[in-house]
């Protein structure tokens, strides 16, 4: 039941923040220090891990060939999966990144009486994947009008895009809807998929049930618990952060700060945490790398010159005999060896 | 080790507790520890070829001992622990994939019913996932802030016996093929992950004789079966001898001759054992075909490097022959003949080990005129490269009749396909030799391809059952084109396949033979002033 803990977690953090900013004086702290930091941490840990990253060198051309490669005329390469120029990996990598594309390979097997072993493809993961991560992507972009005044007419064209069925007053995002479901799904195939469920730590589900309930008291906010939630308010707060002159002036629902609170949760374990993975798709070596190290040749910073294979010399030294007898030349005959001796 | 019989491991493979078809531990993986019993674990590398190792220069291989993996006591050296977390550590300041592959695994579980043992043994620890968090429970616990504050609650663990014995028996039972990472959105290669477990674990002196010894072999004698000079010229001219009797063909073979343009490197095993054997007669026929000037060498003897599947320093030790002995010899550039791994080791590690190779000239066939610009800086071939522009150019005579007791399919290596992208050459290679060949289903080849279950020196035979059981993905996609299109021959461009293969197809397939697509071409070869008996197997056909 490791699910468990992250749902406790998180009940926590919420019980932390709505109790917390309801004390007063203590909206300062939860309405201005602890996003703050949380970004503080967001930042510097992000930048700290892609620069721990980059300290390591990439020794050896370790990309994994996904097709044909470049050789022969005759032979036709597969650019996209096994490339050799930089737009070609760059290609590779926005398929990669922006469409999930090795997920889309994504297969089941199944062994059956035979035994016959069998494969489908299996696109669930993909799916739930670009729908949750595509949604957040948009609610992510769409908070970006409490920071920016006016709000630019491309937000607002987002915004009207996403909410584009016209349901219920305010109009419901879509994108709201795909991130809950989307979660739903993700981790709904981590207790279904018992190959998943058996491999998946409590680093797994902790962010999944962390940001479903960022999107819950979002939605709570946006459509049902409006007592004291003012979006004049909110942003005059929000604009306050990024100037750094928050101000706090009237009262604000506890939702917004449980909100608030979970989200700085978020923005802090994030570095720490597998969600490091946006950082890291674009630095994995089997992705980002030519497929060109016969071409071109690539640099081990730490390759040890001093490493030499066993020698010719020393070999010859020990089968010289042989060698004569067997008529394969050698750089001493028998003589000269016999005469140094 | 007794292999089960078919009928049991058929069952077994099914029914038998297993996470691939669907029976769940009750226990959390960490708290199932790794038991040894005979015919689950390759034998441990035997004394003196560690000590062997470790006397070479630019090598190390310490702890050398009698032990057992069976035995309680592992006789690890003093302080092995901090051995391990220090050789961690090293490695992770070395390898930026180790430390990305650490990191951003997000336990999606894309991987886990993609590895060849996982399928065959549905150990949930052979899931390429699982794999990997056996070493990144220990990442976590003594290299991550999350790990070391909360502990098992985020999936650390503290380095003990039990942690070591489970990478060996694990890292042991991967044999590198990459087919995960072809599945993994972030490309997480357990390949990069298994070698550093065998790294690591060769600090303290654990390793599996079935690798040290040939590699042992390969930096004394040239060549991982051990033959020395006069053995090894003796081979080849043996083989020499048998064309001839086939086809009335002289042909003429030199070895360590000085000024040749071409210096020619295959794996030992092609001229040490069936069905190798006659793939290296296939390359005896092309050459004596083109009037290629090329000779052997039996310094270089081996185009396979078992020291890719021990640590990084070896493999570029054995590895440095081929330049050296090109460079001594003075020939033009290197050809390569058919093995798997070997050419990962040539495409990825070769230029970057031992270049740069500025004494070779850029590889251009005097036969075609044909340059390879992909090769233009290791200035090695690989011969189907060679012989698909060979024939490409009409500069072969083939007679395809003459494999028409073949029925082919063609098996992807794992490393020419997942680590070069060869895959197309040598389809265009059989294309042009036999009348009849289909593909396995699309998720069994190219880069989708499965491994033949024994590779990275798993080919021993006191595992037998793991091996039949990792190969049955592979087996079982054989046995598909069997059923359906009578096929009766498994070709392939690896070494190390057309023995492991030859045992997965008489284990799961009787009847079905395997070969190397150079055999193929050099049954097909019509040769100027041939002589030729009726042969009805090709170069097989006992005369």
């Amino acid at each position: 039941m490791k699910y468990a803990f992250s749902f406790l977690a998180v009940i926590a953090l919420i019980l932390i923040a709505g109790l917390g900013s309801q004390i007063p004086g203590m909206q300062y702290f939860f309405g201005v220090a602890i996003p703050y930091l949380a970004i503080m941490l967001f930042v510097g840990g992000f930048v700290y891990r892609v620069m721990q990253w980059a300290k390591s060198p990439v020794p050896f051309s370790i990309p994994t060939t996904c097709g044909q490669g470049a050789s022969l005329d005759f032979i036709k390469q597969d650019k996209l999966d096994c490339p050799t120029k930089t737009s070609e990996v760059v290609a590779r990598m926005f398929l990669e990144i922006f469409l999930f594309r090795s997920l889309f390979r994504n297969t089941k097997s199944e062994i059956h009486n035979g035994p016959k072993v069998t494969y489908e493809s299996s696109k669930w993961l993909w799916l739930f994947g670009l729908l949750f991560h595509y949604s957040f992507l948009l609610i992510v972009i769409r908070h970006m009008r409490l920071f920016i005044d006016p709000v630019p007419y491309w937000l607002s064209a987002i915004e009207g895009a996403d909410s584009l069925l016209q349901i219920g007053a305010p109009t419901l995002y879509l994108s709201d809807v795909a991130l809950l479901g989307g979660l739903l799904l993700l981790f709904g195939r981590r207790l279904v998929n018992r190959q998943v469920r058996y491999i998946s730590l409590n680093n797994d589900y902790f962010p999944l049930v962390l940001i479903f309930a960022i999107g819950v008291t979002g939605i709570l906010m946006r459509y049902f618990l409006r007592t004291n939630i003012d979006i004049i308010n909110i942003k005059t707060l929000a604009m306050g952060l990024v100037t750094f002159s928050p101000v706090i002036n009237v009262k604000i629902g506890a939702i917004f700060y449980i909100h608030l609170f979970l989200v700085s949760t978020l923005l802090a374990y994030f570095p720490f945490s597998k969600l490091m993975h946006m950082g890291g798709v674009f630095m994995s070596p089997t992705r980002n790398m030519a497929n060109d190290s016969r071409a071109k040749r690539h640099i081990n910073p730490w390759n040890d010159p001093t490493i030499k294979p066993h020698s010719y010399a020393g070999y010859e030294d020990e089968f010289r005999e042989f060698m004569v007898d067997a008529g394969i030349p050698v750089e001493k005959e028998l003589s000269a060896v016999q005469d140094e001796a | 080790m007794a292999v089960p019989k078919l009928e049991q491991l058929s069952k077994s493979v099914v029914q038998g507790p297993s996470l691939a078809t669907g029976a769940v531990p009750t226990k959390d993986w960490m708290d199932i520890p790794a038991i040894f019993k005979p015919g689950n674990y390759a034998y441990q590398a035997k004394q003196e070829k560690v000590a062997y190792l470790n006397s070479q220069p630019g090598l190390s291989f310490p702890n050398a001992r009698e032990w057992s993996p069976e035995d309680d006591d592992w006789k690890l050296p003093e302080g092995w622990k901090d051995i391990i977390l220090k050789g961690l550590k090293e490695r992770l300041d070395k390898f930026r994939s180790l430390k990305i592959f650490m990191d951003c695994c997000v336990r999606c579980g894309a991987c886990a019913d993609k590895c060849h043992f996982f399928l065959g043994t549905g150990d949930p620890k052979n899931m390429p996932v699982l794999r990997a968090e056996l070493l990144r429970s220990v990442y976590r616990n003594d290299f991550t802030i999350g790990g070391k504050i909360l502990g098992k609650m985020a999936g650390a663990r503290e380095m003990t016996v039990g942690v070591l014995k489970e990478w060996f028996m694990y890292s042991y039972q991967c044999t590198e093929c990459r087919r995960c990472s072809v599945f993994c959105p972030y490309g997480i290669d357990t390949a990069e992950v298994t070698m550093m477990l065998r790294e690591l674990l060769h600090l303290v002196g654990v390793g599996i004789n079935w690798i040290l010894e040939p590699a042992s072999n390969s930096n004394r004698t040239g060549n991982h079966m051990g033959l020395q000079p006069h053995t090894f010229k003796d081979n080849v001219d043996f083989l020499a001898d048998d064309v001839e009797n086939l086809t009335g063909i002289k042909i003429n073979t030199s070895f360590n001759r000085k000024g040749a343009e071409v210096l020619f490197i295959t794996p030992s095993a092609d001229v040490f054992a069936e069905p190798g054997l006659y793939t290296a007669m296939g390359y005896l026929l092309l050459f004596e075909h083109i009037g290629l000037d090329y000779t052997w060498s039996t310094y270089a003897s081996e185009g396979g490097n078992f020291g890719l599947f021990t640590n990084n320093e070896l493999m570029k030790k054995l590895n440095g022959k081929m330049y050296a002995e090109a460079k001594r010899l003075g020939v033009k550039y290197i050809i390569g003949g058919e093995c798997g791994h070997m050419w990962r080791v040539v495409h990825q590690y070769m230029d970057t080990m031992n270049g740069p190779a500025d004494f070779l000239e850029v590889p251009k066939s005097s036969v075609t005129g044909t340059t390879f610009n992909n090769a233009a800086s290791t200035k090695m071939v690989h011969i189907s490269e060679f012989t698909a522009d060979l024939i490409r150019h009409g500069k072969l005579k083939l007679d395809k009749s003459r494999n028409a007791h073949v029925k082919a399919t063609f098996h992807d290596s794992c490393n020419p396909a997942r680590a070069m992208g060869l895959m197309d050459e040598p389809r265009y290679i059989l294309d042009h030799v036999v009348d009849n060949w289909v593909e396995m289903p699309e998720n069994t080849i190219r880069e989708q391809t499965f491994c033949c279950g024994s590779g990275t020196g798993l080919n021993t035979d006191e595992i037998m059952e793991l091996r039949m059981r990792a190969g049955l993905p592979r087996a079982n996609a054989v046995k598909h084109v069997i059923d359906k299109h009578d096929v009766n021959t498994l070709s392939c461009v690896c070494a190390i396949d057309r023995a492991t293969l030859t045992s997965l197809m008489d284990y799961w397939n009787p009847g079905c033979k395997v070969c190397g697509v150079s055999e193929l071409v050099g049954n097909a070869l019509v040769m100027d002033g041939e002589n030729r008996q009726e042969l009805d197997e090709g170069l097989r056909t006992l005369v």
